[in-house]
Formats: C-alpha cells, structure tokens, sequence
C-alpha cells in the first residue's frame, strides 16, 4: 500500500507536527507501513499556471506523482481566513483534476479556534470530492490548545488520530474488494 | 463544402490519425525502433489508401515518446506513396511554427499531392515545444489565436498586409506556392474552443476520446450556432470527430485486445491510465469510443452520424505501441466490413 501524507502549510509547525502524530499511531497498527511525507512547506513549488502536472520542472513532477500514484492520502490542513491555505489549494491545482481517482483520502485539520469546525467540510471536501477521491468522513480536528511546544497534551487526540488511521486502512481494503470485483464484471 | 473538398452525398468520411507516438508494447514490452515506427506509419497509411479509407492524419507532439515531430515530412513520404487518399495534420501546432512557412510545406505538399492536403491547426495539449521552440508559455493563447488568424489569411489573400504581436509583419507578401487547402480548427471537446471555430468560421475537427453522443453532440450544436451567429451557413462548414477505434470478432475480444495499449499509453503520455469503468461503458451505443465487433462499431457510428450529422470520423487505432499485425488486421476490416456499410446508409 502507497501511503502519502501531505502536510499542506508553509506557515508554522502544528500541522506537520499533527501528520508525524498520525504517522506515528499508524505505525503501532500497521508496522510494515511505507508513509511518505510530503510537507510543502520543506518544497517550494511553483504556482500553478494551467500546464499539464507532467510538464512541470522534474522534482515538482516527482511530487505530485506521489500523490496521483497513492492508494491513500491525507491530507494535514490549518485554517486560513476561515478556510484552506493557499499553499494547500496551489497544490490540488498542480495535480490533474482526477488526481484521487480510486485514492482512499483522509484529513486532518489544526486550528486556533473550535469555531472553524465545519471549515473541512465546507471547504476542502468538495475539492476531494471533485478530484474523484473517496474520502473517509470523519477528520480529526486538533486545537491549538492540544499543543504545548511541539507536543501534543491530549490522549484524546491520539485516539481519534488512530481512529483515523484505522478506518483508512479499512476503508482502502474495501475499495479494492469493490474494485476487484467491478474489475472482474467488465472481462477485458 | 466544396471549399473543403468534402462531398457530404457520397457519404460520411472514414479515415485514421496517428498522434505519431512510440511507446513500449505492454504485451510485450518492448518498443520497436523510431525507424521502424515512422516506416510503419507510412506503412499503415498505405494500407488505408489501399483500403479505400479517405482521410490519414499524422500528428505533431515534441516530447517524449513520440516521433513525429517533423510531421509535415513524414506526410510529404505519404503523400508519395499514396495516390488517393487525403491527407492532413492532426493537428499541426500553430502556436509555435511559422505561419508562412508551415502554408509553404502545406501547399507544396498539396501540389505533390495533386490536391489532396489539408491542416488541422492545434494548440497543443502538452507544453514541452514551447520551450524547445523558443516560446512563453503564457502566450499560450494569443499565439494559437494570432497565428491561426494570420494561416487563414494567407490562404485566401494573393497578396497578404499584415503585423501582429508574434512575428514580423508582412507587406504586400505573396505566400507561394499557391493553393487553397482546407484548414480546419482542432477542438479538444470544451464548447470554448468549438464556439471559437464557429465564430472564425472555419471547419471543426472534434476530439472525443471518451464520453456520451449527447455531450459532444451539445458541442458541435455549439459550433453550428456559432457559425450563424456570425452570419454563416452551418450547412457550409465541415466537422469531423476523432476518437479510439478497434474492431474484432467479437466485443469484448476487441476490449481486451486495446485495453492494456491505451491504459498504458495514457499512463506514459499523460501520467495516469485510462479508468477501466470508463472503458468498460465505452462498448454502450450511446458512448462515443468505437471499441467493438465490426457490426456493434458499424452500428455505434450510424448512431454518432444520426446524433452530429458530421461529415469525417477519423479512428486511432495504433495508440500505445499495438502491433502492426493487429494494425493490418483492423485496416483489412475496416476495409472489407465497416466502409460498405456505413457509406451504404450514409451516401445520399
């Protein structure tokens, strides 16, 4: 299983920090596990400007092949003017508009206020769903107040964190059952 | 019509495009020289003059996996070899060539070929001949637009006036040699770029590689209000479509044989595969892909012929590395099954 998470700020450290959370209790339930990390704000890419994803410069093109190529991807977001950042919403247009066809897609949000809840839903929902991904409902949002440092206080958090990581990997067993077995009705 | 050399009473036109690609056999896994290749789609244009098909197209894509690039030199090989089957580009990217010199290749290619050249003008999918050329990227639509603009007025002005962003300007130039080729507009299936075609009253060449009759039927409905809104005749102005097609014994075994090329092709080329429930809707009589038995493809382009009353379908057959064999083999039925019949119910 191609595992890719995306840790989707160039601003501060809490939602990388979420995602090596997530990596973290995802390893205690599937040890063998490859997750790749892919922290944008380590990256640098360019701002979409409407070419094709394989004509961008190599090491862009090496990215966004990682997440076309995954079976699951998460997705690390903070709130930003009550919504994705830039950075976040730059990296969806970089990738082809079907992107997370047939990709099981998780989300994990961290935010300053409990007040930007439904900010995932409303938000960047829509965006996975348009890129044809199938996304497990339920996200875990982390408030800042979970953090002292770069450490995260709440056992809480860990909790649905593994949850999250739980129903992922279900949920990517049952889409290649479905898969296989649609595979097997259309006999080419 | 006849401005294009189409006689829609003799039925609709059948023909084949090559995006000229070179690309590993998945069933193989090899790939054949770029020697080969280019000798092979000679070949194969051949076969399909021999076949009585009446139109061959070659494509021009600068990146890698494709090989011609020089696409004007390999028609020109074509056209020697052929003797009565028309020829074109499919497309020949404008943006990025010389309008004077890609309407001299054209027209002498049309002398050479006792008259039967046309181009199909294009923006280009992919960007990596921007860069290769000398282009900005960003220019990306106001070169097509400009430069396509300036080929059409060369090909009906004696005598061409003109300046613009891109190029030098022209003064009084004659354009030789001297011909009046048919240029059609490539549209990748967007409404956008069919209401454009309309609007410059040019002949639309449609992309459809996959999807409903009545999705691509709204954008060639698009084309021909777009002709009348600028005073044309939509009766006048020709349309072609342009999509994957294989014929076998039966449906499925025809699914299974160009499945794996075009999955892995589009893998190559385009960096994801073509999905399999996609494909698999692609045999439904309302879907656009020709991918069947002889008589489920014969009676799949009946349907889009009732639904577009366009006047050219234009198969690609060789896409991802399939094999000459099976290449013969389809030119050999398309020939002795698909053409008779669908002339038969087509011709007026």
């Amino acid at each position: 299983m191609n595992i890719v998470f995306v840790s989707g700020s160039v601003v501060g450290t809490k939602t990388r920090r979420a995602i090596t959370e997530l990596k973290k209790v995802w390893l205690k339930q599937d040890a063998a596990a490859q997750i790749e990390i892919i922290d944008l704000k380590a990256l640098k890419l360019p701002f979409c400007d409407g070419r094709h994803f394989l004509d961008y410069e190599e090491d862009v093109v090496a990215t966004l092949k990682k997440v076309v190529e995954a079976d699951v991807v998460v997705f690390g977001t903070p709130v930003f003017q009550a919504s994705i950042p830039g950075s976040l919403k730059n990296f969806f247009d970089l990738l082809p508009q079907d992107a997370l066809r047939e990709t099981v897609t998780g989300i994990v949000v961290t935010a300053g206020s409990s007040k930007h809840y439904l900010m995932a839903e409303q938000h960047l929902k829509p965006i996975l769903s348009y890129m044809k991904a199938v996304v497990v409902s339920t996200y875990v949002y982390i408030l800042a107040e979970d953090f002292v440092g770069n450490d995260l206080v709440k056992d809480d958090v860990d909790l649905r964190l593994a949850r999250l990581a739980e129903d992922l990997i279900f949920t990517t067993e049952a889409k290649r059952y479905i898969q296989k077995k649609q595979e097997e009705a259309y006999g080419f | 019509m006849n401005e294009f050399r189409m006689q829609p009473d003799n039925g609709l036109e059948f023909g084949v495009y090559t995006l000229g690609d070179h690309l590993v056999d998945p069933t193989t896994g090899k790939r054949i020289s770029a020697q080969q290749r280019l000798q092979e789609i000679v070949e194969l244009a051949k076969l399909s003059d021999e076949a009585g098909l009446d139109f061959f197209s070659v494509g021009e894509s600068h990146q890698q996996g494709f090989v011609t690039q020089a696409h004007t030199v390999v028609l020109s090989h074509i056209a020697a070899v052929t003797s009565k089957i028309k020829l074109g580009s499919s497309s020949t990217i404008i943006s990025t060539l010389d309008p004077v010199r890609v309407y001299e290749d054209f027209a002498t290619l049309d002398l050479l070929s006792n008259h039967r050249t046309e181009i199909i003008a294009g923006r280009a999918s992919r960007i990596g001949l921007f860069e290769l050329l000398g282009y900005d990227i960003s220019d990306y639509e106001a070169l097509f637009e400009e430069k396509f603009e300036l080929l059409l007025k060369i090909n009906q002005e004696e005598r061409v006036n003109w300046s613009g962003e891109f190029r030098a300007p022209l003064t009084d130039a004659e354009v030789l040699p001297r011909a009046v080729l048919p240029i059609w507009r490539a549209v990748g299936g967007t409404s956008t770029s069919a209401i454009k075609a309309g609007r410059q009253g040019v002949p639309m060449q449609l992309a459809t590689l996959g999807g409903a009759v009545s999705t691509f039927k709204h954008v060639i409905e698009r084309y021909r209000n777009s002709l009348e809104e600028v005073g044309l005749d939509p009766l006048a102005y020709p349309v072609g479509t342009a999509g994957f097609f294989h014929v076998a014994e039966t449906t499925q075994q025809a699914q299974q044989e160009m499945y794996p090329y075009i999955n892995e092709g589009m893998k190559v080329t385009n960096g994801q595969g073509f999905p399999k429930q996609a494909f698999a809707q692609g045999k439904n009589k309302d879907n656009v892909m020709n991918i069947g038995s002889v008589d489920e493809v014969v009676e799949k382009i009946l349907y889009q012929h009732d639904a577009f009353k366009h006047q050219r379908y234009l198969g690609q057959m060789d896409f991802g590395g399939v094999s000459f064999k099976q290449l013969m083999r389809t030119i050999d039925l398309i020939g002795e099954h698909v053409l008779p019949k669908i002339r038969q119910y087509t011709k007026k």
